[in-house]
């Protein structure tokens, strides 16, 4: 059985080492073209400070993983059968010192990063106000089979599969939707919340300056969802201006029955705008489906988050 | 008469369909020509399909583990392929048949592979190692058995018969309720998992008594070996979790059959229940799948270094650790579902700390290694493979476990990366090992180590090819489950994807070719002694394949090491005073009949053919009520018989095949043994 099992010495001495190269050689060639990695360099405070939450706690961790690879690829060089230099002691078989580090170090760790789960859950959590000295613009966004449409209460105009803002202004989001279980993201701003029919979630994002982000619904649902992305824009004042004129010079109205027309399933829509959309559309629409739930009087945001 | 099954169910709409189903009546077409061509069918039936033998069912399980693993390939390389083309494009695949596709790859590999593979090597080695004759229920295990093969049956003629579900493998509602999914897919989806999980709750509730009551004399808990520690743990798991994926399936079949509003969007429904239910059996599922191969790993890095297993009182603790904690983390599937702060942090620090003792196994195996002497057979190279690996993918799962990280990476293929990174090396590469450790006890001959080498060789590769591009594109913003895209620059990391899906393809060929090879040449390999790597533990102590009844004379063990301590002794293979006559169950045709009952009811249940439903019904109740009025199930194996066979086997054992021990006696003070020639 042993010919054939452990080939010859240098063969397997060369594996570890093929191994590890191969993995630095990856990782180089993984190196390049990320700048345009959302997650990676962010466009916003919110969307940095999770990256910097997921380096921090990356590099903690090193401190367990580093030791436990390379720990393994020098014991299983080290003693490997044929080299009489090493030790063997058959049965040895337990040491409370390395136990206990064993247990202590990475205790010690998770606790680390468990106060930084607490911390940063709260501080980061998407339904927070954005501290700012100008009020948060305010967008309701609702799920559609395979679109988004974006409504502007602070405008009274709506748009589909495009949002814009003002840059210099927290973005604060009220999301539903009017089908299937969604996701909207916008991974240069920050993370995502899920959007479902008969409840209203929230996400507060905030941009660094002007620019477009490609933002998406990342939860599957169905034939048209590879599509259902849309560009977001952060928008100086005379952009945000511009942009007020060329929605308000549409014809188009979101009426009842035009709200019905865009609720028909659609693949890659383009981008239309509304110049005025029903009131309290967004409040209409989660009552479709939950019509207890949802208090008659007051505004949207009184009709309870999202969980359960 | 025949519900909503009509002609155009059969799949003349698409070419790609056409050829998925050519290629599964063909297979089946050629399995049954060639059983025919053998004249097998006889001897199939008496000796293997109405077996109710713990080792012969586990092997059942197992080539059914591998059948699927093909199938739920076939899956991920079409995806793969689909992916690296349809960059601005519909590539090969329209949307319907890529959903079809990636629901069904990870309902089959974790339904299908994953849980007969596992459940296969139990039933091989756990009633063995902690020396019994059998299973607590050997007529339930063959149960269980067909049980699961019905499940897969449904998923494989989903292919040939209407579509597969197009709603992912955890099928959240509302999408796959009735007013979005309104085809046969999801309820195949659910069918096949409501009958295959009864099966697998019958399979924990066997173990857990099995292991409970059948263990051997002195084999207290503190010495059963890692493997039925890992086993009895996640029985255990299997006994609570799986219920609750039957309900909440039940639930689902009644919203989208009956009318109920448990999870639709309106009248009162609620799918955050649904997520809550599913990963409530979901989360507790991982750790089925993991901490069996994590048994695998301790018994395998122990025998391959030589060397007692360290720190086995730590490893049966991380064990029951992670097996509790498993139950306390299922809300981190879903941090994005607008949970408040506090509920987010407390799921995220739980789920971290269920990091500690899976850290602390890794460790108690790194210190196992050192200073042994570590023998590079295929089963250790998975193992080391494994240990390098996984790190990297707890490392991504804490990460995952941050709430504010989560928010970014969620639904992302940083997701679906870190996933595969724990099941890939995490739990196929522990089924590998143990296929390739323990094939010997179950065929009675050894595997060829050059191709199990080879073969770890290309899934390794594959696996680092196929995912850690996954894992970029997360950063990079694309989201899991996309048919086609506009981003340019994720092209290049899904063609180099891709071609780790051909690099895995490759090594499921490197098994293929190695069991050909071992079998062809098995005459040359075979194992005469039952204990081909010099093992530890007790189910090297019978002879491979084992007799039915596995031990003539029950063995006594004093260690952890059972076998172990045997042999230094020299009680080895010292034939007993006397032997007994031994009761065995007799065969059944009852297991077979009634996973085909089974699988015609979850068919007509999909089809709405409710006569068809009502009579399967009936028959399984006659079938159950049958067994139950027979008196008749066992056998008696008079002594003469067991001697024979005893005899015969000591017979071929010479002292040149027995396993030079003298390098654990002089240092094996630690169980006061005496030297061999002092007895």
């Amino acid at each position: 059985m042993d010919e054939v099992i452990a080939g010859s010495p240098a063969r397997t001495a060369l594996r570890p080492l093929a191994f590890t190269g191969l993995l630095c050689i990856f990782s180089v060639l993984q190196g390049c073209a990320l700048s345009d990695a959302p997650v990676l360099y962010p466009k916003g405070p919110i969307a940095l400070a999770e990256r910097d939450l997921l380096f921090t706690a990356f590099g903690i961790m090193m401190i367990v993983a580093i030791p436990a690879i390379l720990l393994t690829l020098a014991f299983v060089w080290r003693y490997r059968r044929g080299n009489d230099k090493a030790e063997y002691a058959p049965d040895w078989d337990g040491s409370w010192k390395i136990e206990a580090v064993v247990w202590a170090v990475p205790a010690a760790i998770v606790f680390a990063i468990g106060t930084m789960v607490w911390d940063s859950s709260h501080r980061l959590d998407p339904y927070r106000a954005i501290a700012s000295d100008k009020p948060a613009f305010k967008v309701q966004a609702v799920a559609l089979d395979w679109k988004w449409l974006f409504l502007y209460p602070e405008l009274g105009i709506a748009s589909v599969n495009e949002l814009a803002f003002p840059a210099d202004r927290p973005l604060s989001i009220e999301i539903t939707s009017d089908t299937v279980m969604n996701s909207l993201m916008i991974p240069a701003l920050g993370g995502q919340i899920y959007a479902m029919a008969g409840m209203r979630s929230e996400i507060n994002l905030i941009a660094d300056e002007p620019g477009t982000f490609t933002g998406r619904n990342t939860m599957y649902s169905g034939d048209g969802f590879s599509d259902q992305h849309f560009q977001a824009h952060a928008m100086s004042e005379a952009q945000f201006d511009a942009w007020k004129q060329k929605a308000a010079g549409s014809s188009e109205a979101l009426d009842a029955s035009a709200y019905a027309e865009l609720h028909k399933q659609s693949v890659a829509d383009p981008v239309r705008y509304f110049t005025s959309y029903e009131p309290e559309l967004f409040r209409t629409i989660m009552q479709k489906y939950a019509p207890a739930a949802v208090p008659h009087h007051g505004h949207a945001h009184n009709s309870g988050e999202g969980d359960s | 008469m025949l519900g909503r099954l009509t002609i155009d169910a059969l799949p003349f709409y698409s070419w790609v369909a056409m050829g998925g189903a050519a290629v599964t009546v063909g297979g089946g077409v050629a399995v049954f020509l060639l059983i025919t061509y053998l004249r097998a069918w006889k001897v199939l039936w008496t000796d293997w399909l109405t077996s109710v033998d713990h080792k012969k069912i586990g092997i059942m399980y197992v080539v059914l583990a591998l059948v699927m693993l093909v199938r739920g390939f076939v899956d991920a390389i079409m995806m793969r392929a689909q992916q690296a083309i349809s960059l601005n494009s519909e590539g090969y695949l329209p949307p319907e048949h890529f959903e079809q596709i990636f629901s069904s790859h990870g309902t089959i590999m974790i339904f299908f592979v994953a849980m007969p593979f596992l459940t296969g090597l139990i039933n091989i080695i756990v009633p063995q190692q902690i020396g019994a004759r059998d299973v607590a229920f050997p007529f339930l295990n063959s149960v269980s058995l067909w049980l699961t093969a019905a499940g897969a049956g449904l998923v494989l003629v989903s292919l040939v018969v209407g579509k597969f579900s197009q709603a992912g493998w955890t099928g959240y509602p509302p999408y796959s309720g009735i007013e979005y999914s309104p085809g046969v897919g999801v309820d195949y989806w659910l069918w096949a998992l409501i009958i295959s999980g009864i099966g697998s709750t019958l399979s924990g509730i066997n173990f857990i008594v099995t292991i409970i009551k059948n263990r051997c004399p002195g084999m207290t808990y503190m010495r059963m070996p890692m493997f039925t520690w890992t086993t009895i743990c996640i029985s255990i798991l299997i006994a609570f979790a799986f219920p609750a994926l039957t309900v909440v399936a039940g639930q689902l079949t009644l919203d989208r059959t009956l009318g109920f509003h448990f999870f639709t969007n309106g009248d009162g429904g609620n799918m955050m229940m649904f997520a809550n239910l599913l990963w409530i059996w979901g989360h507790p599922e991982v750790y089925i799948l993991i901490l069996p191969a994590f048994g695998i790993f301790s018994e395998v890095v122990a025998t391959f270094s030589r060397k007692r297993l360290f720190g086995y009182t730590s490893l049966v603790y991380a064990t029951a650790c992670i097996a509790l904690l498993s139950f306390t983390v299922w809300l981190h599937h879903f941090f994005t579902m607008g949970s408040s702060a506090n509920v987010n942090a407390v799921f995220g620090i739980a789920t971290m700390i269920i990091a500690v003792p899976t850290g602390v196994k890794i460790f108690d195996w790194v210190f196992t290694m050192y200073r042994g002497r570590i023998e590079f057979h295929p089963s250790m190279i998975f193992t080391i493979g494994f240990m390098v690996t996984f790190v990297i993918g707890g490392v991504t799962g804490v990460l995952l476990a941050l709430p504010p990280a989560d928010y970014l990476m969620h639904n992302s293929t940083f997701l679906v990366a870190h996933f595969h990174n724990m099941l890939i090396p995490g739990a196929l590469f522990g089924y590998f090992a143990g296929l390739n450790y323990w094939f010997p006890k179950a065929f009675g001959f050894k595997l060829d180590a050059k191709w199990g080498v080879r073969s770890f060789w290309f899934w390794i590769i594959g696996f680092y090819l196929a995912f850690m591009p996954l894992y970029v594109l997360g950063f990079k913003g694309m989201s899991r489950r996309m048919e086609h895209y506009a981003d340019p620059s994720w092209q290049p990391y899904l063609i180099v994807a891709a071609l780790g899906a051909v690099f895995v393809l490759i090594g499921i060929a490197c098994i293929a070719i190695q069991l050909y090879v071992s079998a062809k040449k098995w005459g040359s390999a075979r194992d005469i002694t039952g204990d081909p790597w010099n093992g530890r533990t007790l189910e090297w102590a019978t002879s491979s394949p084992p007799a039915p009844y596995n031990f003539a004379v029950l063995p006594e063990v004093s260690d952890i090491d059972a076998f172990h301590e045997q042999k230094i002794r020299g009680e080895a293979y010292r034939p007993p005073q006397h032997y007994e006559d031994i009761v065995m169950p007799k065969n059944t045709w009852i297991g077979p009949v009634l996973g085909g009952l089974a699988f015609v009811l979850g068919f007509a249940f999909v089809w709405y053919i409710w006569w068809l439903v009502a009579l399967s019904f009936v028959l399984s109740l006659v079938c159950v009520t049958i067994r139950a009025c027979d008196d008749d199930t066992d056998f008696i194996l008079p002594a003469a018989e067991v001697a024979r066979i005893e005899t015969a086997r000591r017979a071929q054992i010479t002292e040149a095949d027995m396993h030079d021990m003298s390098d654990f006696v002089p240092r094996g003070a630690a169980s006061g043994a005496p030297l061999p020639g002092t007895v």
